[in-house]
């Protein structure tokens, strides 16, 4: 399939392109356009299909055959879902959680690479160590012992049970520790002799240089934040504690197999906005996913 | 004594800035690792202590018991079971990821119009919650009124009770996962794509290589360092999933999708045994230590001889 490529870079001029187009290489393109149709179809469908039952009638949900297009549109799901499940609240803790939770991360990473990547310390390699070992142990194996500590702590069904046992961060400080070691030298150094402390350097010297990193792992916090499952499932007990992720499965559990365009609705309130944060920052965020997986 | 004079002249002054240093270096870096300790490598260590007692959670009690939980689980061929279902959940999810993903990746590394497009479309799933992700696909196998009866409609054949059937509920968990994951394999595959050099597609052609020539001997093995720490981190990924199963079929039916996440989950929280749930997640543990060891093994390499 590499033919198409070669060609591409032979013929430099774009105008000449089409016109020198053998048949073959037109039947690769043209193969490759059906190719490309099938997979965004396949794997937008279950998107598209979760969009189409939100603006269905219920009893057009239940009849067959299925249709692929909503015969008479309707939002009534939408205030159906905000009312079978208190979305509002689940919106306020989604975003309580997600956003302290997301900053802690990102504070607690800046702190950290600034001292890996420019404060003396003996044994630094150590230390960077064990926080790189943090990543070897998953979340999931600590929800039993975590959750003990929690109770003991009085957090069980708050916002600090929620984001604290999360707060700390490896991936991220690895990341940024990257990119605040290729800050050029001369720069700090020109910011030491003018005197400036360690948290000057911190916040008005590397911050701005490393800005795309960060803002990059902040968006990866934010994303898996909003994201999480497991650890809120355990942890908050009452329906006013719940995130939407959570808030989203009591919904399908509840409403489910007899109202599933209230269910796709519910969904909805999650998946848009972070398909809408997806579109807006989709470099930073496949970057900061994939950063470390490929050198070069 | 004399010779030391100057240096200790010397040396105060500089050791009291570089303490102040270290302090500095402790209250930054502090926070992260004492949060680190208290919940991460403190729940590891209690974890073991935990796999070693007798515990429903409520009792004062916590009668030590040794071995015994780990004899009683590994003489459990339940137990042995939900191994062989973690593997085989796994081994079919990673394997359909890597060559999907490397199939996706090959088409979306054409001089397509809209290519990007296409691979914004690909990896959209990847950051979508997977517990929601799950409840969409729930309604998508409604084996009446769902998305794949009426595909499968099509070719005249009739949806299987997906998440009932106790045959078809692993594939159901596995199709979704696929899904949801496939995105991130085809960014990762397309960065490898990258870097294989272009002189070698050069040089194969010069040899008279053809399409298929060059894809077999400059592709795959320019890409197989990629294909390896994809397949590790898919394998990481699969052994950690949980949302997916316990939203679409809750671990069953009868246990039939219940792999060692969901066991120690379960466990934990719903059958409150302490002691059992300590030995999965040590198990569990181990066995991904054992895999990010390879991985880490693999990256040394990749970063020492190029």
């Amino acid at each position: 399939m590499d033919v198409t490529n070669e060609i591409e870079q032979r013929m430099a001029p774009a105008a000449t392109r089409r016109q020198s187009l053998p048949f073959s290489l037109l039947a690769w393109r043209i193969a490759g356009y059906v190719a490309m149709l099938f997979v965004v179809l396949v794997i937008g469908l279950p998107v598209y299909w979760t969009v189409m039952s939100a603006f269905k009638e219920t009893r057009e949900i239940y009849s067959l055959p299925v249709t692929w297009w909503p015969a008479n549109p309707t939002l009534a799901n939408f205030p159906a879902a905000w009312q079978a499940a208190p979305f509002g609240r689940y919106y306020l803790n989604s975003f309580i959680t997600t956003f302290l939770g997301a900053a802690a991360e990102v504070i607690l990473a800046l702190f950290s690479a600034y001292a890996l990547a420019y404060l003396r310390f003996p044994r630094k390699d150590l230390v960077f160590l064990l926080l790189l070992a943090a990543l070897m142990v998953p979340v999931e194996i600590t929800i039993v012992p975590n959750y003990l500590t929690v109770a003991r702590l009085g957090w069980i069904n708050t916002y600090q049970g929620i984001i604290i046992p999360g707060a700390a961060i490896a991936y991220g400080t690895f990341l940024l520790r990257q990119a605040f070691l290729s800050v050029p030298r001369e720069i700090l150094e020109a910011a030491k002799v003018d005197g400036a402390g360690h948290l000057r350097i911190l916040f008005s010297v590397v911050m701005p240089i490393a800005q795309p990193a960060i803002v990059t792992m902040a968006l990866l916090s934010i994303v898996s934040k909003w994201n999480d499952f497991l650890w809120p499932l355990i942890v908050t007990n009452t329906t006013d504690m719940r995130t939407l992720p959570i808030g989203v499965f009591w919904l399908r559990n509840s409403e489910g197999l007899s109202n599933w365009g209230v269910v796709m609705a519910g969904s909805l309130f999650l998946i848009v906005p972070v398909l809408i944060a997806f579109l807006l920052a989709q470099r930073a965020i496949v970057e900061g996913m994939t950063a470390g997986a490929v050198k070069g | 004594m004399a010779t030391y004079t100057p240096h200790q002249d010397y040396h105060p002054k500089t050791s009291r800035r570089e303490h102040r240093e270290w302090l500095l270096f402790v209250l930054f870096i502090g926070p992260n690792l004492f949060l680190f300790s208290v919940f991460t490598y403190w729940p590891l260590l209690y974890n073991a202590y935990l796999s070693m007692v007798r515990w429903d959670f409520l009792r004062p009690a916590m009668p030590f018991v040794g071995l015994q939980n780990y004899i009683s689980a590994f003489s459990d061929p339940q137990f042995w079971n939900i191994i062989w279902q973690t593997a085989t959940f796994t081994v079919w999810s990673v394997g359909l990821t890597l060559i999907i993903g490397l199939m996706l990746a090959l088409l979306l590394n054409q001089p397509l119009q809209f290519r990007n497009t296409a691979r914004a479309v690909v990896f959209a799933p990847v950051v979508i919650s997977g517990a929601v992700v799950a409840v969409v696909w729930s309604y998508i196998f409604d084996p009446r009124y769902g998305l794949i009866d009426q595909l499968l409609g099509f070719f005249g054949l009739d949806s299987p009770n997906w998440l009932i059937d106790s045959f078809w509920a692993m594939p159901a968990v596995i199709i979704v996962y696929v899904w949801k994951n496939i995105g991130y394999a085809v960014v990762i595959y397309l960065a490898g794509l990258q870097n294989i050099p272009r002189e070698l597609y050069d040089a194969a052609r010069v040899d008279g290589a053809g399409a298929w020539d060059r894809f077999w001997h400059v592709t795959l093995p320019g890409l197989s360092p990629v294909a390896f720490f994809l397949s590790v981190t898919s394998i990481l990924t699969c052994f950690q999933s949980f949302d997916i199963i316990r939203v679409l079929t809750n671990g069953g039916p009868a246990s039939a999708t219940t792999t060692l996440v969901f066991h120690l989950y379960e466990l934990g929280f719903v059958s409150y045994d302490a002691g059992k749930a300590g030995v999965v997640a040590i198990v569990l543990f181990l066995i991904m230590l054992a895999l990010t060891m390879i991985q880490i093994r693999y990256v040394e390499r990749q970063v020492t001889y190029g």
